[in-house]
């Protein structure tokens, strides 16, 4: 139905969308690619030479490295383990009739509305602080040592403050999904006898599945880039105790300034992250058709 | 058909919604709270925080040494700015690849998809020498054409699924009548498309205010928003508890409001429709 002068139309409104996106892909990239070939100091504008796969080499032989890659992957998981269960869990909750539905929606999905910055901070100072922290106050109270969050366990502190970023986003979508749960199936299992538990596993786990891969996938892209939450609280320290990728990388090529490295490190989380992209874009891709 | 509840068990459920709610919202009210509060009463036990007195001296403070509304202004010009143009971009490409479907269109929009894929980290140190050598370095210029081009595949997904359930036959039926291609976007097709544009408008405006890898990375005081003058609290002097807790409540009221309003939409523009 659509004639050749409407498919003229529909291709000129299209181009400014692609030729931005696609010149955003290739001339940073490119030049990513082009810059960890490089010995390339900012320091030392103008000697830079041409050194082959040697920044990546050096990149992936320093300490740090292996070090910020294990952070990045448990930070990845631990969010994702604490998202994706308590997820679950307050989704099956909130799914029940209860009375304030709405206000309770309102509040449980607030985090994740908060910018990392303030986020990072808050847990920091008013929660984290061994002086004068809410969490030092309880311990005091309750006559227990106050416990330094950031400097003694930085990692998982940085962990839990991500979680509470993420999980309104892991709850809402799963609330979503529930609620979409074909309710006369439901109850005609009830009719022929399933109990609470079967029809928990046999028809809600499988209608959730799906929506629990989108959270873990979509998530995961965010997590792996994890930034501001590190800048403000740890600076990826003590040491590179808290350090993941995107602040190695960050640390590197702009407090370092050594550029063909950093660019070194950042087409290696351009691989990780494509990794996960693959498998994100096959099941949304798969939904285009349905 | 509604089961029957019983009432004790819809209490227990409420008395454990209540509870998940509050602890998962108290960060925020706690921040809320400690803005009103003087900074000597805001290191306090909790329960003497409670029962100290209100203030808005905080708030006073605040605009009165950092110039809180110069970086409240940049977040809302970049937010807003960058959502403008992207729309402006995405809405003809949204619309012809919803309504002239050609064979590539599938693996246009998940190529598009793809670029937002890409960690932020693996183009930061090209982008900074771009930036520093065009001097675009802290200016919202440069700010706002890199949060229009990483926020415009989501709304190019955004536009097309709420595009792809305008149905085709009103417009074959308007065509019938001799309508034009403009008339036909005019009068048919804006009208049915409003309500996705500006959801689409909402949650763009959102990410685009809490982005805080770019606007952290290319902007230091001139530019500045929220995101980045919120981080400058992280190395502080003194007291500050009650004013790093006025200038948060601030930054993040709005968005709070928007983000309530546009929950529903949240999850298909974050799911790129996967999630309906």
């Amino acid at each position: 139905m659509a004639t050749a002068h409407s498919r003229t139309a529909a291709r000129l409104m299209l181009s400014p969308a692609v030729i931005l996106l696609l010149l955003w892909m290739i001339v940073p990239l490119g030049m990513t690619l082009y810059f960890s070939t490089l010995r390339y100091n900012l320091l030392m504008p103008g000697m830079e030479t041409f050194v082959g796969f040697e920044n990546y080499y050096y990149f992936v032989n320093q300490p740090a490295f292996w070090a910020a890659l294990s952070n990045t992957l448990i930070l990845v998981l631990g969010v994702l383990c604490i998202t994706v269960v308590g997820g679950i869990l307050l989704a099956l909750l909130m799914d029940q009739p209860f009375w304030g539905q709405g206000i309770v929606r309102v509040l449980v999905i607030a985090p994740f509305f908060v910018m990392p910055t303030v986020s990072a901070l808050v847990w920091k100072n008013m929660f984290m602080n061994p002086v004068n922290g809410i969490f030092a106050h309880i311990a005091k109270a309750l006559g227990l040592p106050p416990f330094d969050f950031l400097s003694h366990a930085p990692l998982a502190s940085i962990i839990l403050i991500v979680a509470w970023q993420w999980l309104p986003f892991a709850t809402l979508i799963l609330l979503t999904a529930l609620q979409s749960l074909d309710r006369e199936q439901q109850e005609a299992a009830e009719m022929d006898g399933a109990n609470g538990f079967q029809r928990f596993f046999y028809l809600t786990v499988p209608h959730l599945t799906r929506s629990i891969t989108v959270v873990i996938l979509i998530q995961t892209i965010f997590l792996l880039s994890v930034f501001a939450e590190i800048l403000v609280t740890t600076n990826g320290g003590p040491g590179t105790a808290s350090t993941n990728l995107t602040y190695l990388v960050y640390a590197q090529s702009l407090l370092n300034y050594d550029v063909g490295g950093g660019s070194a490190g950042g087409i290696i989380a351009v691989i990780l992250a494509n990794i996960v992209a693959i498998f994100l874009m096959r099941m949304i891709g798969k939904n285009l058709e349905a | 058909m509604a089961r029957k509840v019983s009432n004790t068990r819809k209490a227990v459920v409420t008395a454990a919604a209540w509870t998940m709610g509050f602890l998962i919202f108290f960060p925020i009210l706690w921040i809320i709270i400690l803005g009103f509060k003087s900074e000597g009463d805001a290191i306090k036990t909790p329960l003497q925080v409670l029962f100290s007195d209100w203030t808005l001296q905080s708030y006073h403070d605040v605009q009165e040494r950092s110039n809180y509304g110069r970086h409240f202004w940049n977040s809302v010009i970049l937010s807003v700015g960058s959502t403008l143009i992207a729309l402006a971009i995405a809405i003809p490409a949204a619309w012809s690849m919803a309504f002239v479907p050609g064979r590539r269109t599938k693996d246009l929009l998940m190529w598009m998809l793809s670029t937002k894929m890409m960690p932020a980290v693996g183009v930061l140190v090209p982008m900074y020498l771009l930036f520093r050598d065009f001097g675009l370095l802290d200016s919202r210029i440069g700010l706002v054409a890199v949060l229009t081009l990483i926020n415009l595949p989501i709304v190019v997904w955004m536009l097309y699924t709420y595009f792809k359930e305008i149905p085709g036959e009103i417009l074959e039926a308007a065509r019938m009548d001799g309508a034009s291609l403009r008339s036909e976007i005019l009068y048919v097709l804006t009208p049915m498309a409003v309500p996705g544009i500006a959801s689409t408008l909402l949650l763009n405006i959102i990410l685009a205010w809490n982005e805080a890898f770019w606007t952290l990375q290319l902007t230091t005081s001139q530019a500045a928003p929220l995101t980045q003058f919120i981080a400058s609290y992280s190395s502080p002097e003194g007291l500050f508890y009650a004013k790093l807790s006025a200038a948060s409540t601030m930054a993040i009221a709005p968005i709070l409001i928007l983000g309530w309003f546009s929950q529903k939409q949240l999850v298909r523009g974050l799911t790129f429709g996967a999630v309906k």
